[in-house]
């Protein structure tokens, strides 16, 4: 049943402003539409992404060159995870559903800022034009590794500036976005709607923003630093004129490492919504997680050494970082831990979004648990710049932020797109794509720790069994992301009509028609006394 | 909402002691630098300047006036960029 | 249906948000000049002597100068907020006015400054540079125009923000009860003082 409204029976999909078409689109400042034409940007993105990707994995299916040269993969997994980290997965769910949801779920009408929220969006699309821009003009795609380590970063032939600058714009674009999170988290949430009463997936988007907010301009100034060192050479990480290109390092990683707590963070959040629906039961330990939250938050800051060990950083930064390292890794452990208890005793109703969270957790662990191995000093200089370490990173931000996703993904589609998706191609679409993640992804381990180098586009014969079935694990991946996609646009357009909470889920969000309305409530929402979160009548 | 703002103007005489105050502060921060104290001439020049910082974050920018909790964010911001530059001389000064 | 564009667009002001607002975006000011005093740190460690030699260089006299005008230009713009709620308009727009020259002063400054070096064969990149000086030294004169050159971009951002207010104070879309881009245009200029707080000491005032 389509929704009615106040405003002549429209909901946000089809209300006509003072725009009309495209342009009702893209200069709107309605969280909800701006929370969708970032899920088409970052989709087209990811596409892009997985391309690379699929080329990269092609590359490798045989030791030497299958179809490109040196120079050209490198090249590609520089774009590859320029994209991926800085168009897909950290825009990634605060872009999307926060945008979407995060307003609703605290009973708010919009976002504290929705003129800044829109020139978010636009500062994303700039800064994706600029990156592209650098592929398709000038001297050559940037090959440096989308960490733009010095000196190379300044001394490379390729086209570094306009790369640099988009990356620069995407970071602002994600700045604002944090800024206008925080600002709406605090000033607007309806009345009754305390702090401890918030959904946790509100908590967490709260927590990623503060990231966003102060790490971001470390990077931002670490590459305008590397552009000023391309056009003026002022020496500052040249080693010849006294610079320190491990100082380079250390200023990227405090913004990077910080950077993939804003990947995972909301990624968790999302999935301790979804847990408790599906088990039909409470979240166990919801002051556990919101600590949790803010101490991944704020130990994240403290460990980014740990991508340093083999730089030439001293014995004591090594030792603390290691420490640290696993430290920020008990907070994470609690999180499973209080998924895995809700589920306990809990009567699961079984649909896509719950196969997406316990494979989540199933490839988060496995993630994690590699990270440990990284985290180790003993072990890291050993598998430091292998595969080992590219299966960690997919494990865990693939595995985490992109099953979350997709997870997100179903389970608030009929409260977006107000239809429900077709249940039994999604539930055939999630295993062919987890089944190809773990083929995909499971060999890297084992090349890695035989000794297998990454960003090579070359191999010695004895990785060329595991490269194989890595590759074929590509390829069933993309069949089931096609399938899922395809899935899901189709069922936007002709799935059958949802009503409001088809989970019969506590949020705020399902208290609203789907399609949400424009202003989202008819009369703002008065949380009553009851104690704790999620009790809202 | 932040009714003290609108209850509690700031007297013009506030800010200009204030003034006279970071002034004073310059002018000992130029006079005692130029003293030769060596390694910790830096460390002199810049309790000057945390100060100076700490009048106008104070008076100026209101944050004397204002709910608290922004004094904490505030806090909280310095503090986590000093924690990230005492890591950061984890590396340089134990470098062999 | 005139009105239903006012829908898409509610009006979301709220004094305290548009208050924490402009603190968040100080904040990552503050987090972006800190990287720079994060490279400066390291290199003055590493480097303690090139560091006393390249900072004889610079002219004390402009520096304190610049720094001394520019704090009195943050209590003149302070001033204005107090002059707002006072309901003296014209007096706000006054020292909001008082700022603006004074940042505009600020950058003649500068740009002697700069001119000076520039005529000594000092900036980056220069063969002076490559040729003359020691490492320490160029890393110096790095930072130096680095850190002081964003920061006049920084006045120059401010400088833009007063225009708008004292158009707002003039037109009067400013009043008690909207304060906010007087407030938020001070607070970025108190921002700007804070960073040449800190940078006029670790530039100018080591020898």
């Amino acid at each position: 049943m389509q929704t009615t409204n106040a405003v002549n029976g429209a909901n946000y999909l089809t209300y006509q402003g003072r725009y009309k078409g495209l342009f009702g689109w893209i200069f709107s400042t309605d969280h909800k539409r701006i929370g969708l034409l970032y899920l088409y940007s970052i989709a087209t993105m990811f596409a892009m992404g997985v391309m690379l990707g699929l080329a990269m994995k092609f590359e490798l299916l045989a030791p030497g060159k299958t179809i490109m040269d040196a120079q050209t993969y490198n090249a590609t997994f520089t774009v590859h995870g320029v994209i991926m980290i800085f168009m897909v997965v950290v825009p990634g769910l605060p872009a999307v559903f926060g945008n979407i949801l995060m307003p609703i779920m605290i009973g708010a009408k919009d976002v504290a800022f929705p003129k800044l929220n829109l020139l978010s969006w636009w500062l994303y699309v700039l800064g994706v034009v600029l990156v592209l821009a650098a592929l398709f003009f000038g001297p050559g795609s940037p090959d440096t590794g989308w960490t733009f380590y010095a000196p190379y970063s300044f001394k490379t032939g390729t086209n570094m500036l306009p790369a640099i600058f988009g990356a620069f714009v995407l970071g602002f674009s994600s700045i604002l976005t944090g800024l206008n999170f925080l600002v709406t988290i605090h000033r607007l949430r309806c009345p009754g709607m305390k702090w401890t009463k918030l959904p946790l997936f509100v908590w967490t988007l709260y927590g990623t923003a503060w990231i966003q907010l102060l790490a971001t301009p470390v990077v931002g100034i670490t590459l305008v630093l590397v552009a000023l060192e391309r056009v003026f050479g002022v020496g500052i990480f040249d080693p010849a004129l006294g610079g320190d290109p491990i100082l380079y390092q250390h200023l990227f990683w405090i913004y990077s490492h910080p950077a993939v707590y804003i990947m995972i963070l909301p990624a968790m959040g999302a999935i301790s919504e979804i847990i408790p629906t599906f088990s039909q039961k409470h979240i166990f330990g919801y002051k556990a997680i919101i600590a949790s939250t803010m101490a991944i938050a704020f130990v994240g800051y403290l460990v980014w050494g740990h991508h340093m060990y083999t730089a030439g950083m001293s014995g004591t930064a090594q030792y603390y970082f290691s420490l640290l390292t696993f430290i920020v890794a008990i907070p994470s452990a609690i999180k499973v831990f209080n998924w895995i208890s809700t589920m306990y005793k809990g009567s699961i109703n079984i649909q896509t979004p719950f196969y997406w969270a316990i494979s989540f957790i199933f490839v988060f662990m496995i993630g994690g648990l590699s990270g440990l191995v990284l985290g180790s000093l003993a072990t890291d200089v050993y598998v430091h710049d292998t595969a080992f370490v590219v299966a960690h990173f997919h494990y865990i931000v693939f595995g985490g932020t992109g099953f979350a996703f997709f997870a997100a993904m179903h389970y608030w589609f009929p409260k977006i797109f107000g239809r429900m998706y077709d249940k039994t191609w999604a539930n055939v679409g999630w295993l062919i794509f987890f089944i190809g993640f773990m083929a995909l992804y499971t060999p890297m381990f084992y090349l890695g720790m035989m000794g297998m180098p990454r960003r090579y586009y070359d191999y010695l014969e004895e990785f060329h069994g595991g490269n194989i079935l890595s590759t074929f694990g590509s390829w069933v991946l993309a069949t089931g992301l096609l399938i899922i996609v395809v899935n899901l646009i189709r069922s936007a357009r002709t799935g059958a009509p949802a009503d409001a909470n088809p989970w019969h889920s506590k949020t705020l969000e399902w208290t609203v028609p789907s399609p949400p309305p424009v202003l989202n409530f008819d009369k703002e929402p008065v949380i009553g006394e009851n104690e704790g979160p999620y009790n809202y009548d | 909402m932040s009714e003290e703002k609108h209850q509690h103007i700031v007297p013009y005489r506030v800010y200009f002691i204030i003034l006279i105050a970071l002034l004073i502060l310059t002018f000992s921060s130029i006079g005692i630098t130029s003293i030769e104290l060596g390694e910790y001439t830096v460390a002199a020049a810049l309790i000057f300047a945390v100060i100076k910082s700490f009048l106008v974050l104070t008076f100026f920018m209101h944050l004397k006036y204002d709910k608290p909790y922004i004094r904490v964010m505030v806090g909280f911001v310095f503090a986590i960029f000093l924690v990230v530059i005492v890591i950061t001389f984890l590396d340089y000064l134990y470098r062999t | 249906m005139e009105h239903v564009h006012h829908v898409e667009h509610p009006d979301m002001y709220d004094e305290e948000s548009s208050k924490i607002g402009m603190w968040l975006f100080i904040f990552t000011e503050l987090l972006l000049f800190g990287g720079l005093f994060i490279v400066y740190s390291v290199y003055r460690f590493m480097n303690p002597d090139a560091f006393h030699l390249a900072g004889e260089e610079l002219n004390r006299f402009i520096g304190s100068l610049n720094t001394v005008i520019l704090l009195i230009s943050s209590m003149t713009i302070a001033m204005a907020t107090t002059a707002l709620r006072k309901g003296d308009r014209k007096l706000a727009i006054a020292l909001v006015a008082i700022s603006f020259v004074i940042g505009f002063v600020f950058l003649v400054n500068k740009y002697f400054e700069w001119g000076v070096k520039f005529s000594h064969g000092i900036w980056p990149g220069s063969e002076h540079m490559l040729n003359e000086m020691s490492q320490g030294e160029i890393l110096f004169f790095g930072l130096y125009f680095v850190m002081t050159g964003l920061h006049a971009l920084h006045i120059i951002i401010g400088m833009i923000i007063m225009i708008f207010a004292i158009k707002g104070l003039a037109n009067g879309k400013i009043t008690v009860n909207r304060p906010s881009l007087l407030d938020n245009a001070g607070l970025y200029w108190h921002l700007v003082d804070l960073i040449w707080i800190f940078l006029f000491p670790l530039f100018y005032l080591i020898h």
